[in-house]
């Protein structure tokens, strides 16, 4: 019976092909990423709905404690724009939650969630990660800077903040913490990019606004001043 | 849809002993290393782990070395912008370099690893949003239907599953005859890139040789490939974020003006990285011209199945081995 084509509940279906061989011998279990249970939980989901709404969004300060001591301790040290923060973090907290509701530092904007739009850009150890998707434990000894850390303590904008000034570069101003995290990046590591540079070291920050060419312009303004 | 992830038990070992034994210890283990991949899935509450091992943190994993034979060996949590700018691997492998260059975001990869790149899971949006299809342990294929989204889908080797390899740099692996070293119950394995990738023939609910608690170490690069001429095109929607629709990655050696040997790769077209094995028979010992072009067209797609919304893959994958060919010309 031919089983590749489009499901058909009137019939039965074999079971899967045996197991090959494959490379480093040894036996091979079929191994299920969701813990060997996935295809109940899955149905759990597709029937139920999906459950988490807005409202769990704050993390509930009743996870549970640690049930393991080896596993990570939740009072850690964050450095954050030069200064070393106590806070008590979950484990499953990424570092945009930390820095917007632990330590107020709402200048770094939730945008997807997910790795795809830029907009919670802070960098670390110099280098531009998204905050949203990075766990905050994994930030432990790492020197972070979020777009508060970025102008000079007396209030002196940084070029790069100045040029998206000059160059009209935000329109609602949604992405822009991200933007200019990531141009200050690119300029600190590369103080003369090119402009082919400068585009790509921009690329992981969408702008619905679509201000591309004004945020470029910027940066290379800013180029021109450091 | 993406929230908050499900509670889990993070543990961050500094060895590569240690990581193993939390994996043995717990059946419900997931390892993490620039998790890229993996936040996706437990924020999309599809993949719920109890416990998490990130092995980000184990100096040991991470690094890029000269090896004796003239090739590299990278370690599997080396970050993707390390591997982009090493300039050993620039040197040697432009082609990893700019494979490497052309996956996801700079942000990602500047934390997502080498490892993780090649053992992500694939990218089914069906599968991804949690429809218990075969690849998640049901009795469906959600894409493989008339009026299905399979435009990212196979074209080649389809068992059930028509998923493709998102993975960038897995065709370069395979391209360039890497082996990975993998921690597997204790034991240090080698395993030939070619039978890491694996299709849904061998297991249909994983994309690697990985088992459960096994752990890739690195990359081991040979020397034989070592500066050979190189050709790398992603075809895809956007430039940024956006998977591969397909890719075509190739090193070749020239001698005389005639194409002495060389090793063609396509990605985004079967669940593994595809080696095509009869476009290399084709042009290996040919001058590259505009005839030799003609015939790679001809073979490069031989044997295709496409689905419903797939089918403008095969003249793209036609025309990108017929590019790479004229760029040794
Ligand atoms: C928005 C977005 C766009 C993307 N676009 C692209 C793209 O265009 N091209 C592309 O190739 N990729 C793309 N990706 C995928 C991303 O590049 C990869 O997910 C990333 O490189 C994976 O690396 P990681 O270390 O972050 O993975 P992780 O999530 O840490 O790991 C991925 C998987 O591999 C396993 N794993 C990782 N390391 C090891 C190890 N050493 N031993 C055993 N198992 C291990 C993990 O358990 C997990 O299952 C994209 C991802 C996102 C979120
Ligand atoms: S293509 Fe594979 S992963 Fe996607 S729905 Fe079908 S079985 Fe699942
Ligand atoms: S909020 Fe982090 S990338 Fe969109
Ligand atoms: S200025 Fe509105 S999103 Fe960029």
């Amino acid at each position: 019976m031919d089983s590749s084509g489009p499901y058909d509940p009137t019939l039965d279906y074999p079971e899967g092909p045996a197991i090959a061989e494959i490379a480093g011998g040894g036996d091979i279990k079929p191994w299920r990423p969701l813990h060997v249970s996935r295809r109940n939980f899955l149905r759990g989901v597709v029937c139920s709905g999906i459950v988490v709404g807005g409202a769990s969004y704050l993390f509930s300060t009743a996870t549970p404690a640690r049930a393991d001591a080896r596993g990570v301790e939740r009072m850690m040290s964050l450095m954050v724009n030069g200064k070393t923060h106590h806070v008590d973090v979950a484990p499953n907290e990424t570092l945009g939650y930390t820095v917007r509701y632990r330590l107020g530092l709402t200048g770094t904007k939730i945008g997807c969630n997910q790795a795809e739009c830029g907009a919670c850009t802070v960098m670390a150890d110099g280098r531009t990660i998204y905050s949203c998707s990075t766990l905050t434990h994994r930030m432990r000894g790492k020197d972070i800077v979020t777009v508060e850390g970025i102008a000079s303590a007396d209030g002196t904008l940084h070029p790069v903040q100045q040029a998206f000034i000059d160059e009209l570069a935000p329109q609602c101003g949604f992405c822009t913490p991200g933007q200019v995290v990531a141009g200050v990046a690119l300029l600190n590591a590369n103080p003369n990019p090119t402009e082919e540079e400068a585009r790509v070291a921009m690329s992981g920050n969408l702008c619905r606004c679509g201000a591309y060419e004004h945020y470029l312009r910027g940066v290379m303004k800013a180029a021109r001043e450091v | 849809m993406s929230d908050v992830m499900h509670n889990f038990e993070l543990y961050q070992p500094d060895s590569v002993q240690g990581a193993a034994d939390l994996l043995d210890e717990f059946e419900d283990a997931w390892v993490i290393a620039g998790a890229k991949d993996s936040l996706g899935w437990f924020k999309d509450r599809v993949i719920q782990p109890s416990v998490v091992v990130d092995i980000g943190g184990i100096a040991e994993l991470s690094g890029i070395e000269e090896t004796d034979d003239g090739g590299l060996y990278i370690g599997a949590t080396t970050t993707l912008t390390d591997v982009v700018e090493s300039p050993l691997v620039k040197e040697r492998y432009p082609i990893l370099s700019l494979a490497a260059s052309k996956v996801a975001s700079p942000q990602i990869r500047n934390a997502g690893t080498i490892g993780g790149n090649i053992s992500q899971d694939t990218r089914c949006v069906y599968y991804r949003s949690g429809f218990p299809c075969y690849r998640a342990g049901g009795n469906t294929c959600y894409a493989n239907t008339p009026t299905a989204m399979n435009r990212d889908h196979a074209l080649f080797e389809v068992s059930r599953c028509v998923a493709v390899t998102p993975s960038d740099t897995a065709p370069a692996m395979v391209a360039l005859d890497a082996t990975m070293v993998i921690r597997s119950k204790g034991e240090d394995i080698e395993v030939p890139a070619s039978e890491y990738f694996i299709g849904p023939e061998i297991d249909i609910t994983r994309m690697t040789a990985l088992e459960h608690g096994d752990i890739l170490l690195g990359i081991r690069l040979p020397g034989a490939w070592a500066n050979a001429r190189h050709y790398f095109e992603k075809a895809a929607d956007r430039n940024t974020w956006d998977f591969a629709l397909v890719s075509i990655t190739m090193v070749a050696k020239m001698a005389g003006g005639a194409i002495e040997d060389v090793s063609m790769v396509c990605g985004g077209v079967q669940c593994t990285p595809r080696k095509l094995t009869e476009v290399e028979d084709v042009i290996r010992g040919e001058v590259p011209n505009s005839d030799v072009e003609t015939l790679v067209r001809r073979v490069a797609s031989r044997g295709a199945q496409p689905l419903n919304f797939n089918h403008f893959k095969i003249p793209l994958m036609e025309s990108l081995a017929a590019r790479a060919v004229r760029s040794l010309a």
